[in-house]
């Protein structure tokens, strides 16, 4: 038999069945969602028979209608039909675990169960009979131990054994007597309308009133009203309702199956519990956790994850490395020595002082600028030095620039004030730093002097896009090929994998909180403090983990088990500045303030913004209807502490970095290409243009500043009309924003190009300059417009990584796409209240749309402080009585 | 009648009834907590809320807006 034969996996949370799936498949499986939810799906074949496919079931205590968990887990049961089913159960918590396995066992499949954890129970002193216990449940009962692959192999043959012959599960008689009787009467009424193996699992679940369960049957009106005859009656004589008494009659028959199969040695403090008493201890439990995010913190974005990710971002992605530390501190060396000549200041000094003399220096200064001299540019040096001999020119007081471009007075300090021309302001006792002379042999010195070139020096290896550029330029392919390959797919691929060594350093730590028990603690300390916020106690690890990147960020809400909490917090998370968009902050620090020293708060509130986005946000959708619905209940188990095994704790590591690269990867892959293509492509249009569509770059006279001919360019200036309330409506911010979406730091760059600022910095006054007279109109720089402009790129849509994984994450296009448009959308709110509110208090300018920010900030309070509304709040799971609705 | 919410550290009880509805009722339910059921209060979160029980043998979490839920009775120190 070909056909693939599937086996389900079922069981508690922490019952050791990842572990189990993990020994027996290697996980090599797919993961992704159930449909429509953000549980997680497992399945992968079993590593000894590949017709043997293993589905593992989300962790579940019940098979109750309520949670997507439990849904998607019985949908998969009683309509999927797997071959066989396997249950395994925590011996250690054997009591609650039985409960589940009570209503597995009527879903009329073939049922296998292994108990797990023997070991433990064995230390613990207790005995279990496993012959009587699998005597009363009626189906085999395997001791294994998926910690140490014991017996597993024998647990799967079993259940392929029983799946094969087809031997189905009945389910013990485990109600009272009264109760046994009303569901033998169900399920006769009921019978032709019933799969017949599934009779006893549908009876249960029209006394329970199961609403879900029943609307796939169709009942007639006749059915349903004899069976709520029969369910009223046993009601009445219990005095309690039939979910109720289903649920504790369950109990009850187990307390007899522990009595008859379970003997227990007298307790003693377990370890786990000595460890909870200092852990979650009223004192020490929140100094506690801060200390282990603090740490989580420092390893994962302060210093091994960043710095991993850095090296793989400057080296592999920008300029190469050195595998040889003697040439690397060689080439650092010179190229102190060559900065400290200031060549570049005497090339530009001397043309200057040349072209005050009357000579042409536009030629010799397209010659020298590229680096590269040819014999044509020789010559053309040879007639220039000729000329400037004969007219004597000397330069003088030519002024330094340090790396970033800037000015620097009394011996290196920075310049941070320039007038409009570009001209150094500066008090009395300051001293502009010049270079006093630069004669005509300092011009050929600095002229014939190369920079330092790292390919010059042994053990260099560069990095990937310079060797593809090397590569493809000796291949003869074209400058549109090698932009889209390099600046394209490269830099966008560049931008997934940099992540990839923060993500796994990250997930070390995550995964092994995750697996030793400390995550729910994290739950149970932090609860009351988000709860208000419509969250849970785990949405501060992400928030944590964002401040570095988004992407593990929204990657380790993972952890959260509550569906809603868990999608809010993917949502929300990237609000948290990132390091991408430091540089914007400083940017905006520049403007401000000038130098960097005093200003330490500038850059705090921008992490107070997006914590108060991020409550404000929380607590509007809390009160609205996707994030209604019913209340989540807290109830959950402390599992106890135990040191994950390196296998699984490894894999669960290996299964969350791969998810990242497969699904995040391919989205930011194609927008990449996009975002490249429109800010490269657009219509020669510049004087002396050919007026032709393609490559900008590639066409006779392109200026510096191309990219204003862009299709990019040209989106940017059809949608800035949305920005214009924010102060900010020209096309440059609206295609920098644009580009930012590739990265953050993008928008810097993006500037120094659509400004011809080219190599400008964020720490560079030019940079500064370039950014203010954004947003200066008639000598005024408009401020709240700045902040605006802001506040609206920290808030909006993160960067293609980070939406890759908020899609991978939610895995439903409407959820990722209402995500992404109330990020952009409560952006823009905040951006035009920044704005609005900046220009109504300093420049007093009331209009249209101070009103429009008066109206959204008071839908904001309303929405704020209005008490919860009051949803339907009509159970739809479980109905009061069978004749209430029509079932359809 | 008192609730759940109401016993302190270190106290035990019974649980007599159950009233709430919807997912919070079940899930209380599911997780063991039963007419006849002995719990002990066994520690409070260090913000005060929520609480931890052992019940059935395995410790449970839950906050003090579900502990009301829970009718108990025969509160007595363990």
């Amino acid at each position: 038999m070909a056909d693939t034969f599937y086996i389900a996996l079922a069981g508690n949370p922490n019952c050791g069945k990842t572990t189990l799936f993990n020994e027996l498949t290697g996980s090599n499986g797919y993961v992704g969602n159930w449909p429509g939810v953000t549980v997680e799906k497992k399945q992968a074949e079993w590593k000894k028979d590949k017709d043997v496919t293993l589905v593992d079931l989300p962790g579940i205590y019940s098979l109750s209608p309520y949670s997507p968990e439990e849904v998607v887990s019985r949908d998969y049961l009683v309509n999927d039909r797997p071959d066989a089913v396997i249950d395994l159960l925590d011996v250690t918590n054997i009591e609650r675990n039985l409960y589940l396995t009570t209503q597995v066992l009527e879903t009329g499949r073939p049922v296998a169960i292994g108990l797990n954890m023997c070991d433990l129970l064995k230390e613990r002193g207790d005995v279990i009979d496993t012959k009587q216990l699998s005597k009363m449940l009626g189906v085999p009962v395997v001791e294994v131990s998926a910690l140490h692959n014991k017996n597993l192999d024998e647990l799967l043959k079993k259940a392929v054994e029983l799946g094969k012959k087809g031997v189905a599960a009945k389910g013990p008689k485990c109600f009272s007597p009264e109760v046994e009787d009303a569901l033998q009467k169900i399920q006769k009424i009921i019978a032709n309308s019933v799969p017949e193996d599934l009779g006893r699992w549908y009876a249960i679940k029209v006394f329970e009133r199961d609403a879900d369960a029943l609307g796939e049957l169709a009942l007639t009106k006749e059915q349903l009203d004899a069976s709520e005859e029969i369910i009223a009656k046993v009601e009445k004589d219990r005095d309690d309702d039939s979910e109720s008494i289903i649920t504790s009659d369950r109990y009850d028959w187990i307390a007899t199956v522990m009595d008859a199969c379970v003997k227990k040695a007298p307790k003693k403090l377990t370890t786990s519990q000595k460890i909870d008493r200092i852990v979650t201890n009223r004192v020490l439990g929140l100094p506690i956790f801060i200390a282990i995010m603090i740490l989580v913190y420092y390893i994962a974005i302060g210093t091994v994850g960043t710095n991993a990710t850095d090296w793989v971002n400057d080296n592999l992605f920008s300029d190469g490395f050195f595998v040889n530390s003697t040439s690397e501190t060689q080439y650092n060396k010179d190229q102190k020595a060559y900065d400290s000549q200031h060549y570049s200041d005497k090339i530009d000094g001397f043309l200057a002082a040349a072209k005050k003399k009357g000579i042409s220096t536009s030629k010799v200064e397209a010659a020298v600028s590229d680096g590269d001299i040819s014999s044509a540019d020789k010559k053309l040096l040879k007639s220039f030095e000729a000329k400037a001999e004969a007219k004597g020119v000397v330069a003088t007081n030519v002024p330094e620039h340090d790396g970033d471009g800037n000015l620097t007075y009394n011996g290196g300090k920075l310049v941070t004030k320039l007038d409009k021309d570009g001209n150094p302001v500066l008090k009395s006792g300051q001293k502009l730093d010049t270079i006093s002379k630069v004669t005509l042999a300092d011009f050929k010195k600095a002229v014939s002097t190369p920079a330092p070139d790292q390919h010059d020096y042994s053990g260099f290896v560069d990095s990937i896009p310079n060797a593809v550029t090397g590569w493809l330029t000796n291949a003869g392919a074209s400058d549109v090929v090698i932009s889209l390959v390099v600046d394209g797919v490269i830099g966008g691929v560049g931008s997934v994998l940099g992540f990839i060594p923060q993500i796994f350093v990250l997930f070390v730590l995550l995964c092994f909180l995750e697996d030793c028990g400390y995550m729910s603690r994290v739950a149970f300390v932090m609860d009351r403090v988000f709860r208000r916020f419509g969250l849970s106690g785990k949405s501060f690890i992400p928030m944590i983990v964002s401040s570095g990147c988004g992407v593990p960020g929204v990657l380790s809400t993972k952890t959260i088990e509550n569906e809603r909490d868990r999608r809010m917090t993917a949502m929300l998370t990237t609000m948290i500045p990132c390091s991408a968009k430091l540089p914007i902050i400083a940017l905006v620090m520049g403007v401000l303030v000038g130098a960097d020293n005093g200003a330490w708060w500038v850059a705090p509130m921008f992490y107070f913004l997006g914590i108060v986005a991020i409550i404000v946000s929380a607590v509007m959708l809390k009160k609205t209807k996707p994030f209604q619905g019913e209340p989540v209940p807290f109830v959950m188990e402390l599992p106890d502490y135990h040191f994950p095994s390196i296998r699984s704790w490894a894999l669960h590591i290996w299964e969350r970095v791969s998810a990242y690269v497969k699904k995040a990867g391919t989205i930011i892959f194609a927008a990449a290409v996009g975002i490249w293509f429109l800010s490269n492509f657009g219509i020669a249009s510049w004087q002396g243009g050919s007026g032709s569509f393609g490559y900008l770059q590639g066409m006779a006279g392109a200026p510096d500043t191309y990219m204003d001919y862009s299709i990019l360019a040209g989106i940017g200036g059809a949608l800035s009309f949305i920005f214009m309330p924010l102060g900010f409506g020209n096309w440059q911010a609206t295609a920098s924003t644009i580009s930012a979406l590739i990265a953050k730091e993008n928008l810097v760059s993006t500037f120094g190009v659509l400004y011809g600022l080219g190599s400008a910095t964020e720490n560079s006054v030019t940079m500064w300059q370039g950014f203010a007279n954004m947003f200066t109109i008639a000598g005024t720089l408009h401020v709240g417009a700045m902040c605006a402009f802001v506040a609206f790129n920290m808030l909006c849509a993160p960067c293609f990584a980070a939406m890759g994984t908020i899609r991978r994450q939610m895995d439903d296009p409407k959820w990722f796409w209402f995500a992404i448009g109330y990020e952009c959308g409560f952006g823009w709110v905040v951006g035009l209240l920044i704005n609005q509110f900046y220009e109504l208090f300093v420049f007093g300018s009331f209009g249209f749309w101070t009103v429009v920010a008066f109206a959204f900030l008071a839908a904001i309070l309303f929405q704020l402080f209005r008490p919860m509304p009051k949803w339907d709040e009509k159970d739809e799971h479980i109905l009061g009585s069978l004749a209430e609705e029509p079932v359809a | 009648m008192p609730t759940l919410s109401d016993v302190k550290v270190g106290q035990k009880c019974v649980v007599s009834k159950l009233t709430g509805e919807g997912a919070i009722k079940r899930r209380i339910m599911d997780m063991g907590v039963t007419k006849n059921t002995e719990v002990l209060v066994h520690k409070v979160a260090p913000l005060g809320d929520p609480i931890e029980v052992t019940i059935r043998g395995y410790e449970l979490s839950l906050r003090k807006d579900e502990a009301r839920c829970v009718e108990v009775k025969d509160i007595a120190k363990a």
